[in-house]
């Protein structure tokens, strides 16, 4: 016990001793909290034994006096201590009514017409970036020299060159992985040569662009919502505008291109790896000769095949880089925000470039290629 | 006479590669007192201030913070120093994502074992007593005005009732009004909770509204001592700084 007592009748002397600071607030705490108080009408507090009391402990004894008020007298028996005076000085300035009220919880129809308001004005205002940049980069088409080539070849650098690893690497076990499947399941049916064409057209129509901008989107989405988010944190946007740039011109638009350069190119190097990775495992698995595998690949692609998959990738580059840099535009106020804003990019720029690839599929089954 | 001294920092050497920071610089801190700490861009006050935290061990030198050598201190040892000082940072370094009270409350819950109705008032105390209103404490530091900030991060420096404070530029960015009411709380803290307080700061008013001593960090050392002494020191740095355009139409009006 911090602290020592003795009842007369209906007094209670309270005698704290030892240091009645910060560390110790805790344990005193709940020793008080186990102070017998019934019939006790006076409080006296003897503070003559405390070797160190700082704000914290002042505050316990400052809110034992308060609790107390109404039920009991409390007095001190030496002078108040300064430091009590402080605590009682400081909390006189509080207004309780500033205090976070308790949320009522919402009614579950206000709720679902504030998030869908918040939805449409989320539309609302993704509609009206997507127009701004369009005006931009209409802007920059009649006048060359908003064009910042520097600029556009650091992002394909960033978003492309450097992809290149990991987008070959991916591109090569998936053509294995299917090649290796095909293979099993053709094998049965003498149907071996046929592996060539899963291989192929798999990869050049579907597999190869959209892997690759699926990597591209974890890649340089968040990296384009990051930078560009840190960026507003930091003021450097506001100092953009004051300096008479706009940061739609600087930020937006070399990304946008950029990325619009360098995802076409990485899928051309995506698709080249993966029918080399398909005949690497028709080689070794069904001991198909180099020679006939290239032959079937040239036999299964008809004239659109290659063409089927590429002219998909400046649209899904559209849409992930527009997801990175429109949420990283949206980033204000907290760290926590930048983050939350960054994973939406993503998250959205996947889920648009799988939805764009099913509606190409059905584009491209009416239209017969 | 040590048993006086709050932070005792002996020969220190600090170099990054080839540029040598400090060279042989001693500072001697009293109990009490508010010590500012004056310096030129890139003279090392940052510095300084990181190897008297003890987050930057110096290549010469003892630094002993109330007898204790922060140099050689373990990992444990360091921690439960950290509990005995509180900092500020220039631009404030309140953490974002969290309100005010949350920001006063985190050395709390770190290092103590207190209950919620303990956590709340005691953090709401320590936002009281920097000035700020009831309502500023269930802000977010985004929602504060510069000034707020301030007072804020000496909140939470505040959070652990040390005995010594560290401040960095604790009234750069603000008004002139703002940085006097901001001096005159600190004046005020330090008297009532018997605080010693470093103070690294540029602002000459301040310097002659708060500071009882003065450490000049000039060619690597430390020139220290009182106001009036630093004042007539003939070290041409100094004088450039305590008698150019600004400071001798304020000592102008302080004569007046």
């Amino acid at each position: 016990m911090p602290f020592r007592t003795e009842c007369h009748h209906e007094t209670l002397r309270l005698s704290p001793f030892g240091d009645w600071t910060i560390q110790h607030v805790g344990e005193i705490e709940r020793s008080l909290e186990t102070l017998a108080l019934d019939g006790v009408r006076h409080i006296q507090i003897d503070l003559s034994g405390i070797v160190s009391l700082d704000l914290s402990g002042a505050w316990l004894i400052h809110d034992l006096r308060v609790r107390s008020a109404a039920t009991r007298s409390v007095d001190f028996l030496s002078p108040e201590p300064p430091m009590l005076r402080l605590v009682a000085q400081t909390l006189a300035k509080d207004e309780p009514t500033g205090r976070r009220e308790q949320r009522t919880p919402r009614s579950a129809v206000e709720h679902l017409g504030r998030h869908a308001l918040e939805r449409l004005t989320g539309w609302a205002d993704g509609l009206a970036f997507l127009g701004a940049t369009m005006v931009r980069l209409l802007a920059a088409l009649k006048d060359p020299r908003v064009w910042r080539p520097i600029s556009i070849a650091r992002h394909v650098y960033d978003t492309g060159l450097t992809a290149i690893p990991i987008v070959a690497l991916i591109a090569f076990l998936i053509a294995v992985i299917i090649a290796y499947m095909g293979a099993q399941q053709l094998q049965q049916f003498g149907a071996d040569i046929f592996v060539v064409d899963l291989v192929t057209v798999g990869v050049l129509r579907e597999l190869g662009v959209l892997l690759t901008a699926i990597i591209v989107a974890g890649r340089s989405g968040s990296a384009f919502a990051a930078e560009i988010g840190a960026m507003k944190l930091n003021q450097e946007i506001d100092a953009l505008k004051a300096t008479g740039v706009e940061p739609l011109e600087v930020l937006v638009l070399p990304r946008w291109i950029g990325l619009v350069i360098a995802l076409p190119l990485l899928t051309v190097i995506a698709d080249a790896v993966g029918v080399l990775g398909g005949a690497l495992l028709c080689h070794l698995l069904l001991d198909m000769p180099l020679v006939q595998y290239f032959q079937r690949v040239d036999e299964s692609i008809a004239a659109w095949t290659f063409w089927v998959g590429i002219i998909k990738a400046p649209v899904f580059a559209v849409l992930i880089a527009a997801a990175g840099t429109y949420r990283g535009m949206q980033v204000r106020g907290s760290s926590r925000e930048l983050g939350r804003l960054t994973t939406v990019a993503v998250v959205q720029a996947i889920f648009m470039v799988i939805l764009a690839d099913a509606l190409f599929a059905v584009l491209f089954m009416e239209i017969g290629i | 006479m040590s048993a006086d001294m709050a932070i005792i920092v002996s020969d220190i050497v600090n170099r990054f590669g080839a540029q040598t920071v400090h060279d042989g610089l001693d500072m001697r801190v009293e109990r009490g007192e508010i010590f500012g700490i004056v310096g030129g861009s890139g003279s090392g006050k940052s510095v300084l201030l990181n190897t008297i935290l003890g987050l930057r061990r110096p290549q010469r030198g003892r630094v002993e913070l109330s007898g204790v050598d922060v140099t050689t201190l373990t990992d444990a040892e360091l921690r439960n120093l950290k509990m005995t000082y509180g900092v500020t940072f220039q631009a404030g370094a309140l953490f974002s994502s969290l309100t005010v009270l949350q920001n006063v409350q985190l050395p709390m819950l770190e290092h103590l074992d207190l209950s919620a109705r303990a956590l709340e008032e005691l953090a709401l105390l320590k936002v009281l007593l920097v000035g700020l209103p009831t309502e500023a404490a269930y802000k977010f530091p985004s929602q504060l005005s510069g000034g707020m900030i301030k007072r804020a991060a000496l909140a939470r420096a505040l959070a652990l009732d040390p005995q010594l404070l560290f401040l960095d530029e604790p009234t750069s960015g603000l008004d002139p009004i703002s940085a006097a009411a901001f001096d005159e709380l600190l004046v005020g803290l330090q008297q009532e909770l018997g605080l010693t307080v470093v103070m690294i700061t540029h602002d000459l008013d301040t310097i002659f509204r708060t500071c009882n001593r003065v450490g000049v960090i000039v060619d690597r050392k430390m020139i220290s001592g009182t106001l009036e002494q630093i004042i007539d020191n003939p070290h041409p740095w100094i004088r450039e700084y305590f008698h150019g355009a600004r400071a001798s139409r304020f000592g102008a009006s302080r004569g007046a």
